[in-house]
């Protein structure tokens, strides 16, 4: 029993803890069950930290072997080298503060034991997911955080809407699931192992080698890398696959901060970020993550530019922070890219907290056209999420600056022109992005309280439980850059990563990146610049402005404000096909085919040629002899036949 | 001309079929009464006795004969038990027409 | 010959007519009596053949004992036969369908049929020549002999029939008075006398 087996599964020992025995051990006990667990395992993560991506001591535990079959074995192990140690220490510690502020967030909901039982059931999922050594168990991983999403979201289940959010969430991550499925058969079908290892090593030989299918010849590589890459947009909600991410809002606020914010949809670029020796073989594969990256950024920008709900803004704001990852691996920075879902996890978890402290100060209020004037009520939340939208929208020497900016630097300086389009698009996001953040504080602190009276004067700031994690989480998204950046995109990168992601040396894209012209640089602060003061000029001085932009520009305004009418166009092009097969195969398929000639049919059909054969027993002696007579005729006409003839 | 009153082992064969016929015909075409019935089972029993005996005399087997004989007891016998159960019935039902035959009727 | 072909006609003719009028004549009585004459035609026939005995055999039991029953009953049995529904024609097609076919599939059996050329000396019982001795007396020869246990079996089929037809029909009517002359002579004094104290003048 080692270190990694504990940080691994004292969650799901908390969890199950929680969850069977909260009967017996009450509210607090669930509370200090799961939030011990976690935060044994926050704790040892940071020592692994430091003792595998600090000191490079990269290990391998086996536990178990979990399928020995014929050609296909795999066994269980936890494989802990930088990447993953990276991964663990995002996850337990935001996991960690996380169970602490539901301690405070969730003190008045009657199945409190249910809730931490849930989270610390998903910190396990998350942790299979970055410490598998294998497809499968990432695979295993990946549909077990998928479940404890659904559970969350529909935490409240007496809620309609939100079941509704929590189904739609598990199905348009299925669809990525099945592509993610496919992609893990394809490697067991080229491979014959569906091991790390096996796979990256055997990786080189397959590239330029085609898959024929359906009498097309399609590269076998890019295949693999676009599968697996379906099954990161479900999780990490990339267009097409994002609608499911602002519906999942309905579940509380914890959950959108650890699930929705840095661990569940991170686990998408982690995947890719695992997979970089399988995509770095595929060009069209990268283009095409790059493509989608950044139109997501922009996409999911423009939409937040214009929402009301407090926690929408924030959900599309990780929609769009994620395409910004995923384009940074588009481009082959994957060290980029897992350095940004680093410090986002720090800042965007902090932006979701922050609002969950609002909205219960607020008893529930989350329209921030009901907002204003909080920071009076709310001081310490003010300036913590100060501190995260500032990290976010870039400003100099935050945590999000040296990611973001380096994300940028990166896509300019791949050289290509998907590269370009990504770094153009990139700057544009950047705008959006520090106009909406700063929108939110504006709106919500900032300003006179355009809320009912009585709930203003009943806010009050939020306890120590739900604070601590907020300054812990600021202290993060404003010193994380400057401390780690030379790990993860600095000098000491190579040595950091070790070989556990590709496109770490030194000639890589970061080594191109870091001597990009200065006015490039540059570009993304004054994107910042820009972007803050457009937004406090809206917001804060002249505060007609948006009601009228928005009425001079009514359809557009609508355009975003619906999230470009995308479930819309699915309600129609898919939910409603769907729905009309589904009937037709029931009613029709099912009902009348298979029914009707099977269990129905028989019986129906048995009654019927029972009622006919009622029709020989008249009871009239005379039809039963003339019976046999009928009866001797024939079987002379057959002999006859048979025997003469 | 003479062909024709040769009388062979056939013309009898012939005559017995016919009345065999007639009695399963007497069987079934009658609605009358269930006397009808046992004469014509009298009359089938009188064809198959037919058959013997021309069997009989052509292969020149007596057996057919005896036989014959105890066809006939039998069918004395068997006459006799039908018109007795017929009585019976009778006195029961009051009718004997064949259509009043159906006291099992469902 | 031609006699014998000529009687051989006559005597199939009545009997084919007489069994047709059996199962069509509209008066019960009216079939028992064509039925007669079929068995009469029959025995004939018989004669004709060489089975005298069976020709005897037929009359004296078919017609005296047989028909003559069928006669009792049809007559015992009071049937009102102007009120008979004739319905005749209801199973008419089926009915002449099915009898055609066996009436033709019996003709064409017998038709296609030939004896093998040993069957004339293969009997088992090769009738003697009737200068030798008589039919009667061939089947006697033999009936007693090699056959006496079905002899046997047919006499106590007869008898089982007549015990048969005596249950079946036996009923007592207690509106006719019988005698039990056990219960008469078994009477006791006590059952029979009875002695009553008369006062006089008062009678009993």
């Amino acid at each position: 029993m080692s270190m990694y087996h504990i940080i691994v599964f004292l969650p799901i020992i908390a969890s199950v803890v929680a969850g069977l025995g909260g009967r017996w051990i009450g509210d607090r006990g669930a509370q200090w069950v799961t939030c011990g667990g976690v935060g044994i395992s926050a704790i040892l993560s940071l020592v692994a930290f430091h003792a595998v991506a600090i000191n490079g001591n990269v290990a391998t535990v086996e536990v178990f072997t979990w399928i020995d079959s014929g050609a296909f074995e795999v066994s269980w192990a936890i494989r802990v080298d930088q990447l993953t140690a990276v991964m663990l220490v995002v996850v337990n510690v935001v996991s960690a503060l996380v169970h602490v502020y539901s301690v405070g967030y969730m003190a008045h909901d009657p199945h409190i034991p249910r809730f931490m039982s849930f989270l610390s059931l998903f910190t396990f999922a998350m942790l299979m997911l970055v410490t598998a050594d294998n497809f499968l168990q990432l695979f295993f991983g990946w549909e077990g955080v998928g479940l404890a999403s659904y559970l969350l979201i529909g935490f409240w289940y007496e809620r309609p809407s939100a079941n509704a959010a929590a189904i739609k969430a598990f199905l348009v991550n299925r669809i990525g699931d099945f592509g993610f499925a496919l992609g893990i058969l394809a490697i067991f079908l080229v491979f014959g192992s569906v091991d790390f290892d096996t796979v990256f090593r055997a990786a080189p030989e397959m590239a330029g080698k085609s898959l024929h299918f359906l009498g097309v010849d399609f590269d076998l590589l890019t295949t693999i890398c676009l599968l697996l890459f379906v099954g990161a947009m479900g999780k990490s909600a990339q267009v097409p696959l994002h609608t499911w991410l602002p519906d999942a809002m309905e579940g509380p606020t914890p959950v959108s901060a650890l699930i929705h914010a840095a661990t569940m949809v991170t686990a998408g670029v982690f995947m890719v970020a695992r997979c970089s020796p399988l995509f770095e073989l595929s060009a069209t594969a990268l283009t095409a993550v790059a493509v989608i990256g950044a139109f997501t950024a922009f996409f999911a920008a423009t939409v937040g530019l214009v929402q009301n709900d407090i926690k929408r803004v924030v959900a599309y704001s990780t929609c769009s922070q994620l395409g910004y990852m995923f384009f940074a691996c588009g481009v082959g920075a994957y060290g980029v890219a897992i350095f940004h879902l680093f410090t986002h996890a720090f800042f965007k978890a902090l932006l979701f907290l922050g609002s969950g402290s609002v909205i219960h100060g607020l008893a529930d209020e989350q329209d921030m056209r009901k907002m204003g004037g909080m920071r009076k009520l709310q001081p310490w939340t003010y300036w913590t999420m100060w501190a995260g939208t500032l990290s976010l929208a870039g400003f100099p020497f935050l945590a999000g600056f040296y990611s973001k900016d380096m994300i940028l630097e990166s896509a300019f300086a791949a050289e290509t022109g998907v590269g370009e389009f990504a770094f153009y698009v990139g700057i544009a996001g950047a705008v959006m992005t520090a106009f909406y953040s700063s929108r939110l504080m504006f709106m919500t602190f900032h300003g006179e309280n355009r809320g009912p009276e009585d709930v203003y004067h009943h806010a009050h700031e939020s306890p120590a439980v739900i604070l601590v994690p907020l300054v812990l989480l600021a202290l993060g998204a404003v010193f994380a850059g400057v401390g780690f950046s030379y790990f993860f995109i600095g000098g000491g990168r190579e040595a950091f990563w070790g070989g556990s992601i590709a496109g770490v040396g030194p000639e890589d894209i970061v080594e191109a990146a870091h001597h990009v012209p200065f006015w490039v640089k540059a570009l993304a602060t004054v994107a910042f610049v820009v972007g803050i003061g457009t937004s406090a000029l809206m917001y804060l001085w002249k505060t007609e402005l948006p009601g009228r932009i928005a009425a001079a520009h009514r359809e557009a305004y609508l355009f975003l404000l619906n999230k470009w009418y995308f479930d819309e166009l699915y309600e129609l092009l898919l939910v409603r096909p769907t729905k009309w097969l589904g009937r037709l195969l029931w009613r029709g398929g099912d009902g009348r085919i298979i029914d009707g000639f099977g269990p129905d049919g028989v019986a129906s059909t048995v009654l019927d040629l029972a009622r006919r054969a009622t029709f020989l027993q008249t009871g009239y002696v005379y039809h039963y002899a003339f019976a046999m007579l009928i009866g001797i005729a024939v079987m002379v006409t057959w002999f006859y036949l048979r025997l003469g003839g | 001309m003479a062909a024709v009153f040769q009388i062979g082992l056939g013309h009898y064969l012939t005559l017995a079929a016919v009345l065999f016929t007639l009695g399963i015909f007497g069987i079934f075409l009658n609605r009358k009464n269930v006397i009808i019935i046992l004469m014509s089972i009298e009359l089938m029993l009188l064809a198959v006795n037919i058959n013997l005996v021309a069997f009989s005399a052509f292969l020149n087997d007596l057996v057919g004969q005896v036989f014959a004989m105890f066809v006939l007891t039998v069918a004395a016998g068997e006459a006799a038990i039908g018109l007795a159960i017929l009585v019976v019935y009778f006195r029961g039902r009051g009718s004997i027409e064949v259509e009043d035959i159906n006291l099992m009727k469902g | 010959m031609i006699i014998s072909g000529l009687t051989f006609y006559l005597l199939a003719a009545v009997t084919v007519a007489a069994g047709f009028m059996v199962i069509a004549a509209r008066n019960p009585v009216h079939s028992v009596l064509f039925l007669i004459l079929s068995f009469f035609s029959s025995a004939g026939l018989f004669v004709l053949i060489g089975a005298e005995f069976l020709a005897m055999i037929l009359v004296v039991v078919y017609v005296g004992a047989v028909a003559v029953l069928f006669l009792f009953v049809v007559m015992m049995l009071d049937v009102d036969f102007v009120q008979l529904r004739e319905g005749f024609l209801q199973y008419l097609p089926i009915g002449a369908l099915i009898g055609l076919i066996l009436l033709v599939e019996l003709l064409l059996v017998l038709g296609t049929a030939t004896a093998t050329p040993e069957a004339a000396t293969a009997g088992a019982l090769p009738i003697p020549p009737a200068s030798e001795i008589t039919n009667t007396e061939a089947i006697g020869q033999v009936l007693y002999t090699r056959y006496v246990y079905l002899f046997q079996a047919a006499g106590m089929l007869l008898l089982i029939a007549m015990i048969g037809a005596i249950v079946l029909t036996l009923r007592s009517r207690e509106s006719v008075r019988r005698q039990s002359i056990k219960a008469q002579v078994g009477r006791r004094r006590e059952e029979g006398v009875e002695l009553k104290k008369v006062q006089p003048g008062q009678g009993i």
